[in-house]
C-alpha cells in the first residue's frame, strides 16, 4: 500500500495554522447571550439580574407552554374506507420517475394516502433497484409550495385563475379559432408509448402541425453522428459491464450522462473485487474539469475544453485510424497512447464514450469504437436509448418560424427554453409573436410566465402514464395520490382539443389492456411497474453492426473539421451538470440544494471551479503553502470574478479544486433560476431557488447545428466582491488519525493481498489479536449481543460518490434542511455524508486522485459518545445499535465532542418547527434561518415527513440510527410470521438507494447472512475506520483498489 | 372441570379398582354431558354472532329473513346444512323454496360458509330456535352494575386526626413555654418577653419545612403528571357503548378495530363498518343506558345519529344523502416521540386488549384505563414473558436465534425470557 497523504482541504494538506487551531478547538460556538461585547457580565446588555428574570420567566413560560392542560385531539375515520388500505401500514406502488427525458422505474411508499419515499424498482432491467439523488429527492417536488394550483390565464399582465377546466378549454378553443398559423407542440424527449400515440393522433387533426422535442442537455451531436455512421438516428445501449477498458472523453457517465444509474451499476459490477482472482476494469478519463466520473478514474488526464475534439482525434489516430494526430501536449499524448494501447489490447472488451455534443467528435468516437471492436459487445443496438431524441435544429427552425409569425399556437409542456436555451432572447421575442401560447408546466417558470394560458400538469406521482427509456423496456406509471391541486395531464387536453372525448386515463388503460393481452396482463404490468419486450414497442433494431464502410469519408471530414477548430484563448469555460441539480428542473428542491457537490462539497450555489494555480497567480496565495492557504480557505467568503464570453458576462465566486486544469473555469448548469421580474421568483419558481447560484446557460457556444457546453475564449476580471460559499467537510477533523482511508493499486493487491490484514494483525497483536481485540483490548466489560447484531459493510471500490444515499437518508429520517446560513456555520444535519479526499501533487492536476468515503455513525460497540453523556441519552442496545433518545437529550454536546468520526449532528435551531414555542424560529441576527428552511415547514411540505420517525426539536443531538424504524419493522414482520429474520427483511435507506450496491447490511450473528459472507469473502480488504481506538465500529469498509496502467504514475 | 379431576384423583387413592371404575365412568359421563351441552349453547351463540348476525336476526327480518322457525320451514336437515354451507349450489340445483326466497330478498346472495361443521350448524340452529320470543318478559342477560366494593377513603379522617394532633401539640408547646416562664420567674431567673408563636423561629422553620415537603411533593407529582390523562373520559359525538357492543353482543374487538391486527394503530372503524350491522339494527332494546352523570341515553336516538352521519334512510334502506365524517375525540394519546405498535403487542406479544384498555366490555363511555406512562410500559416489559420457543418447537421461531437464552433455560440459569431480556427496555425500541 502506497504511503499517500489524503486530505480534504488545503489546510489539512499544509497543516496550516487555522486548520490546527480548528482542530484543537473544533467545537467553539458562542453561547447566548452573545451581546457581551467583551465586557463583564454586569456591564452586558443583559446583566445578571435580567438574566435571572428571564430565566424565571422562561421556566414559568415553558411550564405553561408545555401545557398543564392537554389539548383535545380528534380521530376522524373514513366514511367508507378504501378496501385494502390500513391506516398506519405503508403500501408500495410501482411507478416511474420522469424528469425531462429521464425515466427511472421506482416504487413509491405510500403511508396513509401520502407518498413519502421512493425506492428503485428492482424489477427494472436498467436500474435494478438503483436510484439517484434526483430520483430520491423528487418526492419532495410533489409537495413543492411553488406548484401552480389551478389553471390561469394572462389578463392585462397578471395571471388570473380560470375556475374550471371547461372554461379553460373554451378559452383555448376561442383563442385558436380562425387562426391560420401552424400549431406546434414543444416537449422534452417523450419516450412514452401512449403519449406519443396521443400526440400523433392529435396533431393529425391539424394540418401542418408538428411536435418538437427539446432537450436542455441535448444529445443532438450523438444522434446526428450515429445517423451518419450507422444510418440510424438513435443512441445505442452501452454496456460498461462488458468493458475491461473504459475511456471516457469528458462523459460524466456515473453522474449525469445519459443513464447514470444504469451505467453506475454496470461500472461497479466491473470493479467488484473477487479476492480469489482479483481483477477489474480500467477506467481512463480525459476531461477539462474534475467530474464525478473523473474522480473515480484509474487514470485521469485533463485538457482544455477547446482540445476536446483534438483528444478524440488523437485517440483515433493512436488506435489506428487513418487520421493525423493533432498537436497536443506531451503529457496528454502519452496518456492517449497509453489508453490506445490498452484499448487495442482489449479489443472487443473496450469502450470509448464521449460527453461532447459535437457531431464531429461523436463521429470520431464512433470510428474509435469501430476499431476497438466495441460494436456489438460493449455497444449494442438491439435496444436503443430513447431518453434523448431532441434535435437542436428543429428547435432553431421553430424559433425562426415563431419570429416570422408562422406559428399560430405553441403548446409548451415541461420545457423551459427561456431559462435553459443559450439563445433564449430569440425564443422570447418569438413567443410574443405567437397568438396562442399554452403552457402545461407545473409551475410558473421562466417560459410559462410568458405564456397566455397555463394549465398545470400533475406531478408524476399523481398521474397515469408510461415511459420507454429503452426500446423493449416500458416502465408504467400509476397515480399514488389523488391530485393535490387542480391539474390535468396535457395528454387530456390534447385529446379533448382534437375532439376526442376519451380521457387519457381511459386511453392509457385501453391501450395497454389490448397490448398486454387483457386486464390481467395490464394489472400485472402496473403491479410490476416494468414490462419488457412488448409487441407494442418499436421494432427491435438489428444486433449486428450496421457501421458502414463508407464512413471513412465522414470520419476524415470530421477530422478536418476538428483540426480546423479555433484554438482556445488563455482562459476557457466549461459548463457541467451536478449530480444534484442537473439542468435545473428540480431547482426548488432544498434536499438537492443542500446535497453537497461530491467534488467541491459546496451547497446551495454554483461557482467557478478553478485550479489552485489560478489562486496563486491571481490572488498570490499558494494553496500548498502552510502559511498562505488559510487566507483563501479558513473562511466561507470566496473571491468573486467577472467572466465574459460569448457576449455575456457574469460575476461568480471561485472555488479552488485540485485536479482542475490550468486556465479553465468550470461552472455548473442548473442554477440561477429567476423570473422576468426577480421579485416573483419566490412565488413562481420557488423560495429555495431564490438566490441559488447563477445561470450559465447563455455562455454555451452553438455552431448552428449543436450546442457545446463550453466557451473557448473567456475574459475575466477580478472584483472587490466576496461571496459566501457554504462548504461542508472543511470542518470536522480526524485529529491527525490517518488510517481512515485505505487504498491500494490492483498490482499491489495481487502481489501482497494480505497487506491490510497483516497491518491490522500487527497493530492489534498486543491486544489479543483481531479475534479477541473486542474483549481483551479494553478495561470495560464486554457485553454480548444475544440475538441480533447489526452490521454494515461499505465497499469503497463500488462507491462512486453520487449522493443517492444521502438524499435517501434525508427522506427516510426526516432530516432537517438547515439552509445556507447554517451550513456556513457548519450546522449541516446530514446523518450520512460522503467524505471526499484528495491525494496527489497539487501542482499537477493529472496526479490528483479522489476518494469517496460514505461516513455515518459507526455504531461503535465501545462507543466513546455513550460514556460521556451525563443523562445517558445515548447508549447501547443489545443489538449493537448506538441509540439516541432525543427526548432525553439535554444538549450538552459532549457526545459530539467525543466522537472520533464527527458524525453527530446538533439541532442548533428549531429547523423543523418541532418545538411548542411559537416564536422559536424568529431569530433575527445570528442564526436567522433562510426562507427555504421555513418553506420546509409548510403544511404542504411537511406531508413528506416519515410518520415513524420523530421530528427533532431544537437543542438535541441526532445521528444515524441504522434506520431503526426499518429494523423494528423487519423484525416485527418476521415475528408475526414466526420465523427467523432473513436478509431481505431489512434494508437501510442508504443501502436501498445505492445504485452500485456499495452498502451491505444485516445481522452479523447469523452466519448465513449476506453480510457475514461478504466479510468472509473480503477479509483482505476489510478494515474498520480508526480500529486502533478500540471503539469497535459495527461498520466495516473494504479498501479501495485502483487499477492504473503503470506504477510509475502513483 | 378441575373439581371433577380432583375428585377423580381422590377416588383413585381411596377406593378399590371396581369402585373406581364405576365412579369414574359415572363422572366422565356426567362431565361430558354437562360440557357437551355447555359447548353447544356457547358455540351456537358465538357462531351466530360472528357469522350470521351481520345479516340475520332470529326474530326480525333484516338483510336476510328472520331465522326462528327455520327448522320447521325447512324440515330436510341435510338440505338446510347444504344451504348454509354453499347456498349457490342449492340455488343452482333449482330448489323452489330457496329460489323463491332468493327472489323475495332482491337476489342478494348469501355468503357461503364452507368451513362450518355439522355440529356447529346444529349449534347455531339450536341457538336460533331457543332464542326467546320478544315480549315484556324477554330481557338480555343481566349485566348489572359492577359489584366492586368502593375502597373507603380514610385520608379525610387522617387529615382531621393530624390537624387535631397538631393543635394539641401547639397548645402543649405553648403550655410548656408558659410553665417554663413561670418556673423561671419563680426561681428568679430573668427571662425575656415571651415571643409569640408566629414569630418563633422554631415554628417558622418547621412550618416552612412542612410547606416545602408537601408543596414539593405536589409540584413533583403534578410535573410528572403533565401530559398524562389517566381516566380521561370525554363525551363523544355519538354515545357508542362498548358495554353493548363487545360486552352484551360479544362483537370481537378486531371486527371494528381491525387495524390492531395489521398496523401500529388500532384505528376507529370507518362508518361502513358500523353500517354492516346497523343497516339492519335500527333500534336499541337493551337495558337502559346511562351517562356518567346519570343521565339516561336514548340508544335508538344514538343509532339515528349514525344514520344522519352516513346519510342512511332506515325506512327505504337506502343511502339518500352523502356521508359526513364523525369527529371522535381521541382518548389514548402518546407523545410524538413514542412509537407504539398495536400489531406488535397483540400478534407478536399476544397481549389481550384489556391488559391496557381495562375492562372495556363494561364501559359505556370509554375512559383511559392505563396511565400510559413510560414507567407503566417498562414495568410490563420487565415482567412479561415472551413466547420463547421451547425444545419441542412451540413458540415464536423468531426467537430461536437467541442461543444464549436457550442454553440458560436448559441449564436452569433462567426460568423464562422476558421482553426486557430481548432488549424490550432499550431506548430505541420505542423512541426513534
Amino acid at each position: 500500500m502506497s504511503e499517500k497523504k489524503y486530505w480534504k482541504s488545503f489546510g489539512e494538506l499544509n497543516l496550516s495554522e487555522s486548520y490546527l487551531k480548528d482542530q484543537d478547538n473544533e467545537f467553539r460556538e458562542d453561547l447566548p447571550p452573545s451581546d457581551l461585547d467583551g465586557k463583564g457580565l454586569f456591564d452586558a446588555k443583559t446583566p445578571r439580574r435580567d438574566f435571572l428574570k428571564y430565566l424565571g420567566f422562561s421556566t414559568a413560560a415553558a411550564t405553561l407552554a408545555a401545557s398543564c392542560e392537554m389539548p383535545v385531539r380528534h380521530i376522524v375515520p373514513y366514511v367508507v374506507k378504501p378496501e385494502n388500505m390500513v391506516p398506519g401500514v405503508a403500501d408500495f406502488y410501482a411507478t416511474t420517475f420522469i424528469s425531462g427525458g429521464d425515466a427511472v422505474s421506482v416504487v413509491a411508499k405510500v403511508r396513509d394516502g401520502r407518498p413519502i419515499k421512493l425506492e428503485g424498482n428492482e424489477l427494472s432491467p436498467l436500474t435494478q433497484g438503483g436510484t439517484s439523488a434526483r430520483v430520491q429527492a423528487s418526492i419532495l417536488d410533489l409537495y413543492d409550495t411553488a406548484r401552480l394550483r389551478y389553471p390561469v390565464q394572462m389578463v392585462n399582465g397578471t395571471f388570473q385563475e380560470v375556475t374550471s377546466f371547461e372554461a379553460f378549454d373554451k378559452l383555448i378553443t376561442d383563442s385558436m379559432a380562425g387562426q391560420t398559423g401552424t400549431i406546434v407542440l414543444l416537449t422534452p424527449t417523450i419516450s412514452s408509448v401512449t403519449t406519443k400515440q396521443v400526440i400523433a393522433d392529435c396533431l393529425s387533426k391539424y394540418q401542418g402541425s408538428r411536435h418538437i422535442q427539446y432537450d436542455a442537455d441535448s444529445f443532438s451531436g450523438m444522434l446526428l453522428a450515429n445517423e451518419a455512421s450507422y444510418g440510424k438516428r438513435a443512441i445505442p445501449s452501452y454496456r460498461f459491464d462488458q468493458a475491461k477498458v473504459i475511456v471516457s472523453l469528458g462523459a460524466d457517465f456515473l453522474g449525469t450522462w445519459l443513464s447514470p444509474i444504469e451505467f453506475a451499476r454496470q461500472y461497479a459490477s466491473g470493479r467488484k473485487i473477487d479476492e480469489k482472482a482479483p481483477g477489474m476494469n480500467r477506467h481512463y478519463q480525459f476531461e477539462s474539469m474534475l467530474s464525478l466520473t473523473g474522480s473515480n478514474a484509474d487514470e485521469r488526464f485533463s485538457h482544455k475544453p477547446s482540445e476536446t475534439g483534438a483528444v478524440a482525434l488523437a485517440l483515433l489516430a493512436a488506435v489506428g485510424g487513418s487520421v493525423t494526430a493533432p498537436n497536443l501536449s506531451e503529457k496528454l499524448k502519452a496518456g492517449i497512447n497509453k489508453a490506445a494501447k490498452d484499448l487495442l489490447a482489449h479489443k472487443g472488451n473496450a469502450l470509448v464514450v464521449s460527453g461532447s455534443n459535437s457531431v464531429e467528435v461523436q463521429t470520431v468516437v464512433n470510428a474509435i469504437n469501430e476499431l476497438i471492436g466495441s460494436n456489438g459487445t460493449s455497444i449494442t443496438w438491439d435496444a436503443t436509448n430513447l431518453t434523448r431524441q431532441g434535435i437542436e435544429s428543429d428547435f432553431t427552425s421553430l424559433v425562426a418560424d415563431m419570429n416570422q409569425g408562422r406559428i399560430g399556437a405553441l403548446l409548451i409542456c415541461d420545457v423551459n427554453p427561456v431559462y435553459d436555451h443559450p439563445e433564449s432572447k430569440n425564443f422570447i421575442a418569438g413567443l410574443a409573436k405567437v397568438k396562442t401560447t399554452v403552457s402545461f408546466s407545473g409551475r410558473l417558470d421562466e417560459t410559462t410566465e410568458l405564456c397566455k394560458f397555463v394549465l398545470p400538469s400533475p406531478h408524476f406521482l399523481e398521474r397515469w402514464g408510461d415511459a420507454q427509456p429503452k426500446t423493449g423496456t416500458v416502465s408504467m406509471m400509476q397515480p399514488v395520490i389523488a391530485p393535490l391541486f387542480r391539474t390535468r395531464p396535457f395528454e387530456d387536453s390534447l385529446l379533448l382539443w382534437s375532439g376526442n372525448k376519451t380521457s387519457y386515463d381511459d386511453f392509457f388503460k385501453q391501450y395497454w389492456t389490448s397490448k398486454l393481452g387483457g386486464h390481467e396482463g395490464y394489472e400485472k404490468a402496473l403491479q410490476d411497474g416494468v414490462v419488457q419486450r412488448v409487441s407494442a414497442t418499436e421494432p427491435l433494431g438489428s444486433v449486428s453492426t450496421p457501421y458502414a464502410s463508407g464512413n471513412a469519408s465522414i470520419v476524415s471530414a470530421a477530422a478536418s473539421a476538428i483540426s480546423s477548430m479555433k484554438k482556445g484563448g488563455s482562459y476557457e469555460l466549461v459548463m457541467y451538470q451536478q449530480v444534484s441539480m442537473g439542468v435545473g428542473a428540480q431547482s426548488n428542491n432544498p434536499w438537492l440544494l443542500e446535497l453537497p457537490d461530491p467534488i467541491t462539497r459546496a451547497t446551495w450555489d454554483n461557482y467557478a471551479m478553478v485550479s489552485p494555480n489560478f489562486i496563486k497567480e491571481q490572488y498570490h496565495i499558494d494553496l500548498s503553502d502552510h502559511n498562505q492557504s488559510d487566507r483563501f480557505e479558513s473562511h466561507p467568503e470566496r473571491e468573486v470574478i467577472k467572466i465574459k464570453a460569448n457576449d455575456h458576462e457574469l460575476t461568480i465566486p471561485v472555488v479552488a479544486v485540485p485536479g482542475m486544469p490550468e486556465g479553465v473555469f468550470a461552472v455548473a448548469l442548473g442554477y440561477g433560476r429567476q423570473s422576468a421580474d426577480p421579485k416573483n421568483t419566490a412565488d413562481y419558481i420557488g423560495i429555495a431557488a431564490v438566490g441559488a447560484g447563477k445561470n450559465v446557460f447563455p455562455f454555451a457556444t452553438s455552431n448552428g447545428k449543436t450546442t457545446e457546453w463550453m466557451a473557448t475564449d473567456v475574459a475575466f476580471e477580478k472584483t472587490a466582491e466576496e461571496y459566501k460559499i457554504a462548504q461542508v467537510q472543511v470542518h470536522g477533523s480526524y485529529e491527525g488519525r490517518t488510517a481512515v482511508i485505505k487504498e491500494m493499486n490492483l498490482s499491489e493487491f495481487v502481489k501482497e493481498p494480505e497487506e491490510i490484514l497483516n497491518d491490522r494483525k500487527e497493530e492489534l497483536a498486543k491486544y489479543g489479536g483481531i479475534e479477541n481485540f473486542d474483549t481483551e483490548g479494553t478495561l470495560y466489560p464486554y457485553y454480548d449481543k444475544p440475538g441480533i447484531h447489526w452490521g454494515m459493510q461499505i465497499d469503497l471500490n463500488s462507491c462512486v460518490g453520487c449522493g443517492a444515499c444521502v438524499v435517501a437518508c434525508f427522506a427516510e429520517n426526516n432530516i432537517a434542511i438547515v439552509g445556507k446560513n447554517e451550513v456556513v456555520r457548519y450546522h449541516d444535519m446530514h446523518w450520512m455524508r460522503i467524505d471526499r479526499y484528495f491525494t496527489g501533487n497539487l501542482a499537477d492536476p493529472d496526479s490528483i486522485q479522489t476518494i469517496f468515503q460514505p461516513m455515518l455513525c459507526q455504531h461503535c460497540d465501545n462507543a466513546p459518545c455513550e460514556n460521556v453523556c451525563p443523562v445517558s441519552a445515548t447508549n447501547h442496545s443489545t443489538e449493537g445499535l448506538n441509540q439516541m433518545a432525543y427526548n432525553r437529550c439535554i444538549g450538552t454536546r459532549y457526545c459530539a465532542n467525543n466522537c472520533p468520526f464527527k458524525v453527530r449532528r446538533f439541532n442548533w435551531e428549531d429547523y423543523m418547527g418541532a418545538d411548542s414555542f411559537p416564536n422559536n424560529q424568529d431569530e433575527q441576527g445570528v442564526g436567522k434561518l433562510n426562507e427555504a428552511v421555513l418553506m420546509m415547514n409548510d403544511d404542504l411540505t411537511r406531508m413528506v415527513l416519515n410518520p415513524d420517525v420523530t421530528v427533532r426539536s431544537r437543542g438535541v443531538m441526532e445521528k444515524c440510527s441504522f434506520c431503526v424504524q426499518r429494523l423494528q419493522d423487519g423484525k416485527l414482520r418476521a415475528k408475526k410470521e414466526s420465523r427467523v429474520l432473513t436478509d431481505g427483511d431489512v434494508k437501510t435507506a442508504c443501502q436501498q438507494g445505492c445504485p452500485t450496491q456499495a452498502i451491505q447490511f444485516g445481522n452479523i450473528n447469523n452466519t448465513q447472512s449476506a453480510i457475514v459472507k461478504a466479510r468472509k469473502d473480503n477479509k483482505h480488504r476489510l478494515y474498520h475506520v480508526l480500529e486502533e481506538l478500540h471503539v469497535l465500529p459495527n461498520i466495516t469498509y473494504l479498501a479501495k483498489v485502483r487499477n492504473p496502467e503503470s506504477e510509475e504514475k502513483v | 372441570m378441575i373439581f371433577h379431576i380432583y375428585t377423580l384423583i381422590v377416588y383413585m387413592h381411596h377406593y378399590r379398582l371396581s369402585a373406581f371404575r364405576i365412579s369414574s365412568i359415572f363422572l366422565f359421563t356426567a362431565f361430558f354431558l354437562f360440557f357437551g351441552n355447555f359447548s353447544m349453547a356457547q358455540d351456537g351463540k358465538a357462531l351466530f354472532q360472528s357469522d350470521c348476525a351481520s345479516c340475520h336476526n332470529p326474530i326480525k327480518q333484516v338483510t336476510g329473513p328472520a331465522l326462528k322457525g327455520v327448522t320447521a320451514r325447512v324440515p330436510d336437515q341435510k338440505l338446510l346444512h347444504a344451504w348454509i354451507r354453499n347456498n349457490a349450489a342449492v340455488l343452482a340445483s333449482g330448489n323452489k323454496y330457496f329460489n323463491d326466497l332468493y327472489i323475495q330478498f332482491g337476489k342478494t346472495p348469501m355468503n357461503t360458509f364452507p368451513q362450518l361443521t355439522d355440529p356447529e350448524i346444529d349449534a347455531i340452529l339450536k341457538y336460533i330456535e331457543t332464542y326467546p320470543e320478544p315480549g315484556p318478559g324477554a330481557k338480555g342477560p343481566n349485566n348489572g352494575p359492577s359489584s366492586q366494593v368502593e375502597e373507603s377513603d380514610n385520608s379525610l379522617l387522617y387529615g382531621i386526626l393530624t390537624l387535631i394532633l397538631a393543635v394539641i401539640m401547639l397548645v402543649l408547646l405553648q403550655v410548656n413555654s408558659n410553665l417554663k416562664k413561670l418556673s423561671d420567674d419563680k426561681s428568679g431567673v430573668p427571662s425575656s418577653e415571651p415571643i409569640p408563636f408566629y414569630r418563633n423561629k422554631v415554628y417558622i422553620t418547621f412550618l416552612v419545612l412542612v410547606l416545602f415537603v408537601v408543596g414539593g411533593y405536589y409540584v413533583v407529582q403534578a410535573a410528572i403528571g403533565l401530559g398524562r390523562q389517566q381516566n380521561y373520559q370525554p363525551e363523544q359525538p355519538i354515545f357508542f357503548s362498548h358495554k353493548v357492543h363487545p360486552g352484551t353482543n360479544q362483537i370481537s374487538c378486531l371486527y371494528c378495530h381491525g387495524g390492531a391486527w395489521d398496523s401500529k394503530m388500532a384505528g376507529v372503524p370507518s362508518l361502513n363498518v358500523c353500517m354492516n350491522c346497523h343497516a339492519a339494527i335500527n333500534d336499541y332494546k337493551g337495558e337502559p343506558l346511562y351517562r356518567e352523570n346519570g343521565k339516561e341515553v336514548d340508544g335508538t336516538g344514538e343509532i339515528q345519529k349514525l344514520y344522519s352521519y352516513t346519510g342512511y334512510d332506515p325506512k327505504s334502506g337506502k343511502y339518500t344523502e352523502p356521508g359526513k365524517q364523525i369527529v371522535w375525540i381521541k382518548i389514548h394519546n402518546l407523545p410524538d416521540h413514542v412509537y407504539f405498535n398495536h400489531s406488535q403487542h397483540i400478534r407478536a406479544g399476544k397481549v389481550q386488549c384489556q391488559t391496557c384498555h381495562g375492562n372495556i366490555t363494561q364501559m359505556n363511555e370509554v375512559k383511559q384505563f392505563a396511565e400510559l406512562s413510560m414507567g407503566w410500559c417498562i414495568n410490563c416489559h420487565r415482567t412479561t414473558k415472551i413466547n420463547f420457543p421451547d425444545s419441542a418447537g412451540n413458540g415464536n421461531k423468531f426467537y430461536s436465534i437467541y442461543e444464549r437464552f436457550h442454553q440458560n433455560l436448559a441449564t436452569g440459569a433462567m426460568d423464562s425470557v422476558t421482553v426486557e431480556n430481548i432488549g424490550g427496555t432499550e431506548c430505541q425500541k420505542c423512541h426513534y
